[in-house]
């Protein structure tokens, strides 16, 4: 199942693990992208707190953890080429994957169909 | 996903259209403010377009520059009062970068003065222009006139293949080709009157063009129908220039620091360092003869990650300086940045230390250019 954020992330949810990245739309907005600053593997995040930076030729941006979970593991392909963030964003260039720790804050997330029409209404 | 990014955003003031907006958004420009204006940060993206323009020929608006026409009787001593500049080498038509200074000799602005036959063609920046225009006006007499040409617009055609492209639309009573570096001349562009300089701020050959404002949306179109020529944004003039090692005023110098301390010695025109007779004159002829105690560098940095303005630069534990423009270079493939550092660490090669969000960076003092100019200086 996958859920989306008004942050512009996604999240790809498997048993008790998601995966998260950031939207096609998200990558669109930040150009071209150079360097992606991930967590660490074990760090506790809550939801709504800092748990990546995207920097992009002009400006960084902060990435929010979408919810509370533990770091599992972080994509090793975005230190070698960070570019797959703009290519391949809701697939090849995800960010982290991490534990659901509050699985009721996966209620309060959009759909695809609920986030199209958001970004719509931007 | 929040930006860091903060902008020369002018706060309170209602954002104006510049006379291309429409033609801006027709071509896909994503539009931010910028300098009190919506300007265009992109089209197709920053890299595509930064490349286009080391490669090709780029077009960029920057008709929320200030251009000013200042005439009058006694004009020249009187821009001498306010500009460090040796008008009587400054010849007709060929602009010539100057500063306006307080009286402390921090910079209020960065400009380009042309000689003109009635007057002098001043060009200052965006955000500054008010500002500039309350400045002058106050320390002028009142003889001296000063024009806001708010109906003219300024486009910049920048890139290897921009004569090529520039020569096949205008004509003139001089060939294009009679333009080098830092020369302008009257032209014809699609059969409109515009004045046309060799300069630009990419660090490539290129074109400054002031023109009527109701003519521009026509003349870009023209200019954008050459094969060699894509409208550019402000996200790619700002890593060309700093590729170029070219300061952007509000970021790589302020009020707060002087015109030696930012390297801009050739500011001061040679005959002006020993008369003086301009507002800071006795700090900047001082600094001239002792040095500064702190110079503006650039700085090449190890690994990916860009350090932006206002980052701190280290020795070991110790502060050296705080970077004040900084990104990836497209070019490089890799993070430059300009800084204020201590001159005793500022000679090329010192190795320093810039912090990013907790982290060190491994910083190398680089001369500048990053990417070497390519000018049109002639034979």
């Amino acid at each position: 199942m996958r859920y989306y954020t008004d942050e512009h992330e996604w999240l790809e949810v498997e048993g008790d693990t998601a995966t998260v990245g950031i939207t096609d739309y998200a990558q669109g907005q930040l150009g071209d992208i150079v360097f992606v600053e991930l967590p660490e593997v074990g760090a506790m995040i809550e939801q709504g707190k800092d748990a990546a930076v995207v920097e992009s030729v002009k400006a960084a941006s902060d990435v929010y953890a979408p919810i509370t979970g533990e770091i599992t593991e972080v994509n090793p392909a975005l230190e070698e080429d960070p570019s797959l963030v703009n290519s391949a964003p809701e697939d090849a260039g995800w960010f982290f994957k991490m534990t659901i720790a509050a699985p009721a804050e996966l209620d309060k997330l959009m759909d695809e169909d609920g986030y199209k029409a958001f970004v719509e209404s931007l | 996903m929040t930006d860091h990014d903060a902008e020369d955003f002018v706060e309170d003031l209602p954002l104006e259209p510049l006379p291309l907006d429409a033609w801006h958004r027709a071509r896909g420009a994503r539009m931010v403010p910028f300098a009190g204006y919506e300007m265009p940060i992109q089209y197709e993206g920053i890299v595509a377009e930064h490349t286009w323009t080391r490669e090709s020929a780029g077009l960029f608006d920057v008709s929320h520059m200030g251009q000013l026409f200042i005439s009058g009787e006694g004009v020249e001593p009187a821009l001498e009062a306010v500009l460090p500049i040796d008008l009587t080498t400054l010849k007709h038509g060929a602009p010539r970068y100057s500063l306006l200074l307080d009286a402390n000799g921090g910079v209020l602005d960065d400009l380009m003065v042309t000689r003109w036959s009635e007057g002098f063609y001043l060009v200052v920046n965006g955000a500054t222009k008010w500002d500039d225009i309350a400045h002058l006006r106050e320390h002028l007499p009142d003889e001296v006139t000063i024009s806001h040409m708010d109906d003219s617009a300024l486009l910049a055609l920048q890139g290897p293949k921009a004569f090529a492209a520039l020569e096949r639309l205008v004509s003139g009573d001089t060939p294009l080709a009679s333009l080098t570096f830092m020369k302008g001349a009257a032209f014809k562009l699609g059969g409109v009157d515009a004045w046309i300089s060799r300069s630009g701020y990419t660090g490539e050959d290129g074109f400054e063009i002031s023109l009527p404002a109701e003519n521009v949306a026509a003349v870009a179109d023209l200019i954008c129908e050459q094969p060699e020529v894509k409208p550019i944004g402000l996200g790619a003039r700002d890593s060309l220039r700093l590729e170029a090692g070219l300061p952007l005023y509000g970021h790589d110098m302020t009020p707060d620091t002087s015109p030696i301390e930012a390297g801009l010695l050739f500011g001061i025109n040679k005959r002006r360092r020993t008369e003086g007779g301009f507002p800071g004159a006795e700090r900047i002829i001082r600094e001239i003869a002792e040095g500064t105690t702190r110079k503006w560098v650039g700085l090449k940095l190890e690994g990916r990650l860009p350090a932006r303005e206002g980052a701190e630069v280290f020795v070991g534990e110790g502060k050296v300086g705080t970077v004040t423009s900084g990104g990836f270079s497209p070019t490089l493939g890799a993070p430059i940045a300009m800084a204020y550092v201590a001159s005793e660490h500022a000679a090329p090669g010192t190795q320093l230390e810039v912090e990013v969000r907790g982290k060190r960076l491994a910083a190398t003092v680089s001369p500048t250019p990053f990417v070497p100019h390519r000018y049109h200086r002639g034979n």
